[in-house]
């Protein structure tokens, strides 16, 4: 059976289940004179039996499957004779494409050794064997379940606790994704890191000055053995973000403090929402306007003025990037300058100080925590944006703190390694985990101390 | 002892106006920070709509084409292995040659071909499997222009004078006669909402990949909401105050700020690698898109739940009703429009997403409409990344024309959420 009707053929066995498990509690109340004689109601009997009946199975046929395809390729492995046996993992995955299209038929048997004929069979076996066992077995053990289930009823039984357990250890499981999402993303950079720094030292990359991650196909290539010292994707991210900061800081803060402390409720219910839709367009939009508007812009602006420009400078990415933070660095502000209890103000300004020096006085300094943690979280966002400099940075890899230059950041590099053809045992692919993994640390240091200063800011007014 | 005091108004006084001044300033750096802000916005969409509204009108081209059975090829039109494998690209250019009379050269026809789109030749066939009558007959059809005389065609009244491109003196010329005889126009172009990806601009459409992207969405939202939902009920009513707990807190707050890009990586790494999710469908783009707006969904769920008052539930509880009861019979019911709410937000973000897509082969050419959860399929911001990159002029255009179909969804599907969070909250 297909695992997708066999997964229909378990819900419809658990329906089953409820229904018979329902029946049986009501066969008990009627002896008993009354459903308040049972300890649950009989929805929770009825529920239970389903319970017995569903989840056993389904966690039996989601373990098999996970880890079917891996059985199967080591059995068809072993099955291989020596003299086609691959070497590399590239090779592997060579010939296990090359059995998996011959048993699927995409390639014709004409001209291929008997040895691959004899695996591309055995593959369709294994598979045909697999698929008949898990139903099999899938069905037995939703039927055994169901029948122990059913059959362990009584009227004393505490239905509800039992289902309401495992109802709990359900929104457990589903809480505690988080940890397994971010242990996945551990696992999944530092595996391949380490893979990539048995072959490149870690000193090289990350202290090297020069990256060209080209690695030679051939050994007798010239001028591809590839070099990889990150300082100058380091650097290109740090410029662009240093030129979005430049922008959005000022910007979204002043407008902040307008929005929280001059402007009406009129102004202020248009403005807001106005801003707002900044933080809701998409990367690639901005991607695109950055590329085909404001890098044009800047050149002609430039070359006007008798500067050399490139059209990937890396002012237009900063720039655009700026405008897509201002929001996020106004809203926050917002926040933090709202916090700020009443009375400051008015004790301030009862001085006699002027509005503006109350703000700039008073309610910044208070608010300063707060602010801080906000351009943060700018930072770190700015830091892992994708699309912008995808689309308006270059790919060249110089050294240069000159904003109309093209610099290429780390982001960049992680898309233009991992699109396209992937090979996980070359030092070029690895080192976009490795690239990722220092995305991964600098942006989370720099998250947790954000949300560390933002709860503490919010704890003293609170 | 007065000295002083008047020593300080004096001052006061002194630097009153000044004091005047900086006050104004200030305001006045608002002011140009809201309207630097209000000015980004602006230009962002004229700029769009400037250069997307023409997308949505494509150029087409009067033929007058007759159905000749020697020019086709077919004895018997019938036999549907004659008819499928008949010269229609021959009548194409046939009737272009008898449009204009004064084509000399290959060098010339080849420039006069250029004039339809390549799929001419498959809609007249299409008309004559339909209507076998045809054969022998003439009938004047509208084909699609190319994108070159497409380009052209929309830029003939522009102020800068016409966008030439690819075009040369000759093909403007037939273009003008074409003009004349009111035998080229621009139609709405519905294809562009119906059809796949296209190496040709002029028949690219963004079809496939609103399908794809509404395909992958299905799946995120399958996934994030129900997960997440019962992550924010654990967290909020049944959670212990203990490590494991703090620890999932820490964790969920992480997440969200983390770049989406390493939600590719995780991907590209634990999905595909180690689970062999099948590249490029719609399946694995959701369950990227899932991890990646979980913490969202979380985040404002939990205040949903934690906006209900407490004595819900302890009127729940007062009359018997267990914990668990109480959360699904009140609580969950009375969180739901927030909860709602923060999904769609959600959904939007995962919309308009792109990075982590790239790392899970989303970004292959497909030309098919996607029709299952298993095809290969691309989405919407991914489709508007791969035209972005395109040389060919008439894609500028498209994009931007993608780019507004896409803002028209992300800003219905957060308007929605405004009004439902108005409509449906209650305040206690």
């Amino acid at each position: 059976m297909q695992t997708s009707n066999l997964i229909i053929a378990l819900l419809l066995m658990s329906a089953l289940a409820y229904y018979l498990g329902y029946q049986r509690s009501q066969g008990f109340a009627r002896q008993l004179g009354g459903v308040r004689n049972l300890h649950s109601l009989p929805t929770y009997y009825g529920m239970r039996v389903a319970l017995w009946c569903g989840l056993p199975s389904v966690l039996l046929l989601f373990i098999c499957l996970a880890f079917e395809e891996s059985i199967i390729s080591k059995i068809l492995l072993s099955g291989i004779p020596d003299e086609i046996r691959p070497a590399s993992i590239a090779e592997y995955n060579l010939l296990m494409n090359k059995i998996e299209n011959l048993a699927s038929g995409a390639l014709s048997a004409e001209g291929v050794k008997p040895a691959l004929l004899d695996a591309a069979a055995t593959l369709a076996y294994l598979r045909d064997m697999s698929q008949r066992l898990l139903t099999g077995l899938a069905l037995l053990v939703a039927g055994a379940g169901g029948l122990w289930g059913w059959w362990r009823m009584s009227a004393q039984l505490r239905a509800r606790q039992q289902v309401e357990k495992i109802f709990k250890g359900f929104l457990l499981l589903c809480a505690s994704l988080a940890i397994f999402t971010t242990l996945g993303i551990l696992l999944s950079v530092i595996f391949e890191s380490v893979r990539f720094f048995q072959q490149v030292p870690i000193s090289e990359f990350l202290f090297g000055l020069e990256w060209s991650p080209q690695t030679a196909i051939r050994p007798d290539q010239v001028g591809g053995s590839g070099s990889f010292g990150a300082v100058p994707l380091f650097l290109g991210t740090m410029l662009i973000s240093l030129i979005a900061m430049t922008v959005a800081v000022p910007a979204g803060l002043m407008s902040a403090i307008y929005l929280a402390e001059y402007a009406g409720s009129k102004v202020r219910s248009f403005v807001k929402p106005a801003l707002e839709i900044l933080a809701g367009v998409p990367t690639v939009v901005y991607g695109y306007f950055a590329a085909l508007t404001v890098a044009p812009f800047i050149r002609e602006t430039g070359t006007s003025i008798g500067l050399s420009v490139t059209s990937e400078s890396a002012l237009a990415a900063g720039l655009v990037m700026g405008i897509m933070i201002i929001p996020f660095i106004s809203s926050l502000a917002d926040d933090v300058i709202n916090a700020v209890p009443q009375t400051m103000r008015d004790g301030s300004l009862a001085l006699g100080a002027t509005h503006s020096e109350t703000i700039k006085q008073v309610i910044i300094p208070a608010a300063l925590p707060g602010i801080v943690g906000g351009v943060l979280l700018a930072v770190s966002r700015a830091i892992g944006e994708t699309m912008i400099v995808v689309m308006a940075a270059g790919l060249a890899a110089n050294l240069t703190a000159n904003p109309l230059d093209t610099v290429t950041t780390v982001t960049v590099q992680i898309v233009t390694l991992l699109v396209g053809d992937q090979e996980f045992d070359s030092a070029k692919t690895l080192s976009a985990f490795a690239l990722g993994l220092m995305l991964f640390l600098v942006t989370l240091g720099l998250n947790f101390i954000a949300l560390r200063v933002v709860k503490k800011y919010r704890e003293q007014y609170e | 002892m007065s000295k002083p005091v008047n020593a300080t108004s004096q001052r006061i006084r002194e630097t009153l106006a000044q004091r005047y001044r900086a006050e104004k300033r200030f305001r006045l750096y608002g002011v140009v920070a809201i309207l630097f802000g209000l000015l980004c916005v602006a230009t962002l969409f004229v700029d769009i709509i400037g250069k997307g509204h023409g997308a949505f009108r494509q150029t087409y081209v009067q033929l007058s084409v007759n159905y000749e059975a020697d020019v086709l090829g077919i004895g018997d039109i019938d036999d549907a292995q004659q008819l499928a494998l008949a010269n229609f690209s021959g009548l194409v250019k046939k009737s272009l040659r008898s449009r204009f009379g004064d084509v000399s050269g290959r060098k010339e026809k080849r420039q006069l071909y250029r004039l339809v789109s390549n799929s001419a030749e498959y809609d007249l066939a299409d008309r004559l499997k339909a209507n076998h009558q045809l054969l022998g007959q003439s009938e004047k059809i509208w084909v699609l222009a190319d994108d070159d005389v497409d380009t052209y065609f929309k830029s003939l009244n522009s102020a800068d004078g016409p966008f030439v491109g690819r075009t040369n003196e000759k093909q403007q010329q037939w273009i003008q006669s074409l003009v004349d005889e009111g035998q080229i126009e621009l139609r709405f172009n519905s294809d562009f909402f119906t059809s796949g990806d296209s190496r040709e601009p002029e028949q690219a459409g963004i079809g496939g990949a609103i399908v794809g992207s509404l395909l992958t969405l299905f799946i995120t939202l399958a996934l994030s909401f129900p997960i997440g939902v019962a992550a924010a009920v654990y967290l909020e009513e049944f959670a212990p105050q203990n490590r494991w707990t703090d620890f999932i807190e820490v964790n969920i707050n992480n997440l969200a700020a983390v770049p989406s890009i390493i939600f590719g990586l995780l991907g590209l790494a634990i999905f595909i690698n180690f689970f062999h999710v099948p590249r490029s469908v719609p399946i694995i783009g959701g369950l990227v898109l899932a991890v990646m707006t979980l913490p969202t969904i979380i985040i404002t769920s939990r205040a949903a739940i934690k906006a209900v008052p407490p004595s819900i539930r302890e009127a729940g509880i007062g009359i018997g009703a267990s914990p668990v009861q109480v959360v699904l019979h009140h609580v969950l019911p009375l969180a739901l429009p927030g909860m709602l709410t923060g999904t769609i937000i959600g959904m939007a973000q995962a919309l308009g997403e792109t990075a982590p897509l790239l790392m899970i082969g989303m970004v292959a050419f497909i030309v098919d409409v996607p029709g299952g959860f298993s095809d290969p399929a691309t989405v919407l911001p991914v489709q508007i990344f791969l035209w972005a990159d395109s040389p060919e002029r008439a894609f500028v255009e498209k994009t931007s024309a993608a780019i507004m179909v896409l803002l028209a969804f992300l800003i219905t599907m957060n308007t929605f959420a405004v009004v439902l969070r108005k409509r449906l909250e209650r305040r206690w």
